[in-house]
């Protein structure tokens, strides 16, 4: 089994190959057969890798498959080797199975475009690179799926090219995302001169050995990768490219700023956990970014226009309760809460396109309404993905995931009472703006007839999401629900436990409040975005609303704070200050060239003065000395 | 004697090519182009035979050639000249194929340039006499003159004015330097030579020694270049012709590099030494100031002359830290660079070919047009910012963490130049292939030559990204040479650093010492 | 005959070169620009001819002879060049032949 793990993110890359050459002579069939087919493919290798590894399994054992050695020099060294354990194996699964249908979804959605196989290319190498993300045994190469999934991305937001403005969007998503990568590189530079190696495993050994808890270097290298986490999973303070990257294709918001790259981030501190146990300030540093960002996301989610733009804040807001989870040390639960949020927030950007698509291309959700009865699947797999976002009680799977990252955020060690109350009060504001959204899009009065219905290749990853979006809970069942822990069984030879503090308040008492608290927030969505009452003032002042609509300001003042600074700099030094030195030393010898031929005036007169003068002197030094 | 070879080929060649271009131009890039082919050929050859290190070179050529003056004809070639030799007629081939219809008029003369060029670059690579090398600087010099004023654009009487004259001016200095060095070594030793082996380890006060050095580091740190004497560079790279451009971004700056690994850092140690944060500042500046003035142009040309600058910064960084895995990484950046400026250059000049421009504002949503172009440009764009799986990351990743183990500071400073390095990369993107389309006349996708061209530049990076070993391994022999014999570099971690490490993980870097000594 | 001393021949031939040098140039006109260039011809003559007379030895009348030779000959020259001047720039004024002045080149 171990030699077919190269396979796994090796179809995608043979496949990215073909339609780069072979595309021009392919039909679209064929692409579209290659593209999906190795995706799926993958998928199934990761799914019989899982069988293999859940059988096999007794502690942390791994599969390794080493291809190579990439680079050996000067004491450093990196292979090229892929490690498939319990994390990589959730991550690779959701990566291969959501991609997989993404895909399928994606033949239908992108069949009237241009760039067909251009599109199938690039996100077969956006599969690749971020599969090599998360099975790669050391950081080098994880930095190379890192960089690689930031390429992808870059290409896939601005695949659109025409339009200046998505790919004005593509260059922030790349220069936010490459301003946390370069923490990230500083932060392996520093492990490996503190190390000598980048290998994961031998990192997480030796770490705890050499640093103690709490020293200094331990908290700047985990500081560093946290920095290299927030761009790519935009958190704050670099949370600002991901509303904007929404200007590329829906099934690209749904694979890579929904399902997967962004959750790179959760993925590296989930790898890279000793360290930040290690840096217990840092962890703390983790949940408050966590909790700070899906707050704010959160409000801006609230009083967005634009559908998509909606699920991107909400995207933001999710990851930041992964955050939440790995900064209070509950790892698996971050991790099933990524998984789960995979699937139901692909399932609602691929809805979400197919309105899109299907209005055409209308984005403004005050346009759009009375869209149940004309979509009617769209409108039931979004309602599902919507109430699993809500974490609507029992049924949906974002409950049990929800609900266990906020009891652990009450009663971990490393929980703090705000942390849940600012939890609990993301998950209000969740549920109020994901019901707006599903009310102001498929309820009231129909006003765009949408083009057609979506056809077979839209409606099954639809379907299929939809189900694991209500089922895909009930593998991690909470204590007092009959104790399943399928999940955390899996990843436990990973991580450690969660602590508990002293005072547990029963578990039960949190799942009622947050029951209550997302049926809640449907009842006032239903209140004042069915029913169409009036928002208190209060709640509705214009100018608080714009701040959040813009996204708290942070554009505003990063485009005062950073880019127009650097924009002035090169501007004026365009024409290069420094050339000035040599241009002023080249004029001033022009100077001393027409001054001295003022003495080659052609007149004799001068010269034999000049004689006589140059013969005085000389005899008068001759003389004198 | 067939390194030898490999300089007359070029030489004869060039008069050939000049002879016959008067009547027949296709004969002459003919003649131009087998003579490299020839050329690339033999030192391939020779890296196959691969080398029984008898000593620290793989092959060797002495003739004695101005006795009174101890002056010899001293060639010889190791790791690190055998892959700056095979890039420089990899180049060479590259520039004769992409100005085959490019260059009409005094089509002879022109390739008779080009392959002096070439052989005066060999001679540079090779030579292991000072007054040689010397010699060799100068010729790789006029026939670059000859090529800019010559065939270049608008402004290349200025741009080639300014070449020469900051080249020869900082070539004189060094010129100063050799024989202030042969004198000295005379004095102590009695034997005026200028050979390289007998210069090494010339003892000399260190007063002496910085002076001398600084004669060398004039010429090299201005062909390198180094902020603040690199103002030449964005002129006469402008101006150049494609092929002009190509050689000079991807070849003739090698050579400073090479000149500091090869005679600066060896021949004058303590000097050096003490030069270094001096040197490691410069390169810092060179990589900040370079990205940021490329961030603001609107020439096309223009913003990857200062590319170069840019990324010429990170060799600069490294030569001044000292230790393997800075100079693994200097040498990698050398080729990285080399394959990627050229293929942007030969990019810009296919541009302009075509439009008859090179300013990015009247450009725009070309991938539509040439989507060929659009993906390499892609590819090349992606290296020049430092993209994973392309070769000039491995360079900048070798690099930094070679210099970060001897000064943080410079290291996190030059790894900002990397988020400025995206942003000037993207513009290129952005400006040229998409966006909105600016010019309105059709445009031919690349023919068969040009995409051969390029598409061999593709993989070759592709392959320094993937499988940067065979690189590594070729060039680790000259880097051991030089680290020992400049001395007491052997640990040389415990210089400055802005905190203590603990030390037993600072070994990691420690080099053989080399049985066979350069003596 | 009262011997007068060297120092004071020289000077007088010393002053007539002077006089020559001043004519030289302060004059205006190519032709007396040229009588005083060759007073001061003269002038080196007598002075060799002094230095002859004070050794006793005929090489300073010799040398006498050939500056008369030269003279003469460079006269020749000179006033040929000044008759194609004046055919050319109709002038005898020096101050106003200036072609081969330095232009501004660069």
């Amino acid at each position: 089994m171990e030699a077919y793990i190269g396979l796994i993110p090796g179809l995608p890359v043979l496949s990215f190959l073909m339609i780069v050459f072979l595309g021009r002579i392919m039909s679209r069939r064929a692409i579209a057969i290659i593209a999906v087919g190795s995706v799926c493919f993958s998928a199934i290798l990761t799914i019989m890798a899982g069988i293999s590894f859940i059988n096999a399994d007794s502690g942390g054992t791994a599969f390794t498959s080493t291809l190579y050695t990439w680079m050996n020099a000067g004491g450093f060294s990196a292979g090229i080797t892929l490690k498939l354990d319990a994390l990589s194996l959730v991550f690779c699964f959701v990566i291969t199975f959501v991609g997989a249908l993404i895909h399928l979804y994606s033949v239908e959605f992108m069949q009237d475009d241009e760039g067909f196989s251009r599109f199938f290319a690039y996100m077969n190498l956006f599969v690749a690179s971020m599969l090599v993300l998360v099975l790669a045994d050391n950081l080098l190469l994880l930095y190379l799926g890192w960089e690689g999934v930031g390429l992808c991305s870059y290409l896939l937001i601005g695949f659109w090219y025409k339009d200046p403005e998505n790919n004005n969007a593509a260059r922030k998503a790349f220069i936010v995302t490459r301003i946390g990568d370069t923490f990230m590189i500083i932060g392996l530079f520093l492990l490996f001169i503190s190390f000598g190696t980048l290998d994961i495993d031998t990192l997480m050994q030796q770490a705890p050995v050499q640093w103690h808890s709490g020293s200094p270097l331990a908290v700047i290298s985990a500081l560093l990768l946290l920095g290299g986490a927030v761009g790519k999973s935009a958190q704050l303070p670099l949370q600002t490219w991901l509303p904007d990257a929404m200007a590329g294709p829906s099934p690209v918001s749904a694979l890579i700023h929904a399902a997967t790259m962004v959750t790179a981030g959760v993925y590296l501190i989930a790898r890279t956990h000793v360290l930040f146990s290690l840096a217990p300030a840092v962890q703390t540093l983790v949940a408050i970014i966590g909790a700070a960002t899906l707050l704010i996301a959160g409000f801006s989610a609230l009083n967005q226009h634009d559908l998509k733009r909606v699920l991107a804040y909400s995207t933001i807001s999710q990851i930041g309760y992964m955050f939440l989870a790995l900064g209070v040390g509950a790892w698996s639960a971050a991790i099933f809460h990524f998984m789960i949020h995979a699937f139901f927030k692909a399932l609602l950007f691929l809805a979400a396109g197919s309105v899109i698509l299907l209005l055409h291309e209308e984005h403004d959700m005050h346009k759009m309404g009375g869209l149940r009865k004309s979509m009617p699947l769209v409108f039931i797999t979004f309602l599902i993905g919507g109430a699993s976002l809500s974490a609507l009680p029992l049924i949906t799977a974002g409950f049990y995931s929800k609900d266990e990252i906020l009891w652990y955020s009450w009663s971990s060690v490393m929980g703090e009472k705000w942390l849940w109350l600012a939890g609990i009060a993301g998950a209000l504001i969740t549920s109020l703006y994901t019901f707006r959204m599903i009310f102001l899009t498929f309820f009231g009065e129909l006003k765009i007839e949408p083009k057609h219905k979506p056809g077979i290749l839209m409606g099954i990853p639809l379907a299929i999401l939809a189900f694991l979006s209500l089922t895909g809970g009930f593998i991690q069942l909470p204590e007092n629900f009959g104790h399943v822990h399928l999940f955390s069984n899996l990843l436990n030879p990973l991580f450690p436990d969660v602590r508990f503090t002293g005072e547990a308040l029963p578990e039960w008492l949190f799942q009622v409040i947050s029951a209550i608290i997302a049926l809640g927030g449907v009842w006032l969505a239903y209140h004042y975005y069915y029913k169409k009452r009036t928002i208190p003032d209060l709640f509705n002042q214009h100018r608080l609303n714009d701040f959040f609509y813009k996204g708290w300001g942070f554009d505003w003042l990063y485009d005062r704070l950073i880019v127009k600074p650097v924009e002035w700099v090169s501007t004026i030094n365009k024409n290069d200050v420094l050339d000035r030195i040599y241009t002023y030393i080249a004029q001033s010898t022009l100077f001393v060239n027409r001054l001295l031929s003022r003495s080659q005036n052609g007149r004799l007169r001068l010269y034999a003065l000049v004689f006589t003068a140059g013969l005085v002197i000389l005899l008068t030094i001759m003389l004198t000395l | 004697m067939i390194l030898v070879y490999l300089i007359l080929i070029l030489m004869a060649g060039g008069v050939i090519a000049w002879l016959a271009g008067k009547n027949n131009p296709l004969l002459s890039r003919s003649v131009s182009l087998l003579s490299v082919i020839f050329d690339l050929i033999l030192v391939l050859v020779i890296y196959w035979q691969g080398s029984e290190p008898n000593g620290t070179w793989i092959t060797e050529f002495s003739m004695s050639w101005i006795p009174a003056f101890g002056i010899g004809f001293h060639l010889a070639l190791d790791g690190l000249s055998l892959l700056l030799l095979v890039l420089t007629y990899f180049i060479g081939i590259l520039a004769v194929l992409i100005s085959w219809r490019e260059i009409s008029y005094r089509t002879g003369f022109f390739h008779f340039n080009i392959l002096w060029i070439l052989a005066g670059i060999t001679g540079v690579f090779l030579s292991m006499d000072l007054f040689l090398f010397y010699f060799f600087w100068e010729v790789m010099l006029i026939p670059m003159y000859f090529l800019i004023g010559i065939w270049g654009h608008e402004n290349r009487i200025y741009a080639s004015y300014k070449f020469f004259i900051f080249t020869q001016a900082s070539g004189l200095l060094m010129f100063i330097a050799i024989i202030a060095l042969y004198i000295i070594h005379g004095h102590n030793t009695g034997l005026y030579t200028f050979d390289y082996q007998e210069l090494i380890g010339t003892s000399m006060t260190s007063g002496a020694e910085l002076l001398i050095m600084g004669g060398f580091l004039a010429a090299f740190l201005v062909k390198l270049p180094v902020v603040p004497f690199h103002s030449w560079l964005p002129d006469a790279h402008t101006e150049a012709p494609t092929a002009g451009s190509l050689i000079l971004a991807s070849l003739m700056l090698k050579t400073g590099a090479y000149g500091l690994l090869r005679f600066v850092v060896p021949l004058f140690p303590h000097a050096a030494e003490a030069f270094a944060p001096a040197g490691m500042i410069l390169g810092v500046a060179g990589i900040l100031y370079g990205a940021i003035l490329a961030f603001a142009q609107t020439d096309l040309k223009r913003l990857v002359a200062y590319t170069s600058v840019n990324h010429m910064g990170f060799i600069v960084l490294g030569v001044f830290a000292f230790n393997e895995m800075a100079y693994q990484g200097v040498v990698m950046q050398m080729i990285a660079h080399g394959i990627s400026t050229g293929a942007l250059f030969i990019i810009s000049g296919q541009l302009y070919e075509r439009l008859h421009t090179r300013d990015l504002r009247k450009m725009g949503g070309l991938w539509e047009q040439v989507p060929v172009m659009g993906a390499i440009g892609l590819v090349f764009v992606m290296a020049s910012l430092g993209l994973p799986g392309l070769g000039n990351f491995v360079a900048e990743f070798l690099t930094l963490t070679g210099v970060f183990k001897v000064n943080v500071l410079y290291a996190v400073l030059a790894s900002i130049g990397l988020v400025i390095a995206t942003m000037y990369s993207i513009r290129i993107m952005q400006r040229v292939f998409y966006g909105k389309r600016m010019a309105d006349k059709p445009m031919k996708d690349l023919s068969f030559r040009e995409s051969f061209a390029l598409g061999t530049m593709v993989i070759v990076i592709v392959y320094l990204g993937f499988f940067p070993q065979a690189v590594i391994n070729t060039a680790k022999p000259a880097i051991l040479n030089t680290l020992n014999s400049s001395g007491q570099f052997q640990e040389n971690n415990s210089r400055k650093g802005n905190y203590e490490l603990s030390e037993e993980h600072l070994n990691s870097s420690k080099p053989t010492k080399s049985k066979n000594n350069a003596r | 005959m009262v011997t007068i001393s060297m120092e004071i021949q020289l000077l007088f031939a010393g002053m007539i070169f002077l006089i020559g040098l001043v004519g030289f140039l302060v004059r205006r006109n190519v032709i007396f620009m040229l009588l005083s260039i060759e007073i001061m011809l003269n002038s080196a003559g007598l002075a060799f001819v002094i230095a002859g007379s004070h050794w006793m030895q005929t090489d300073g009348q010799v040398m006498f002879i050939f500056i008369l030779t030269v003279s003469a000959a460079e006269v020749s020259v000179g006033l040929a060049l000044i008759l194609q001047m004046y055919n050319h720039f109709r002038t005898l004024d020096a101050d106003s032949i200036s072609k081969l002045r330095d232009k501004k080149v660069i």
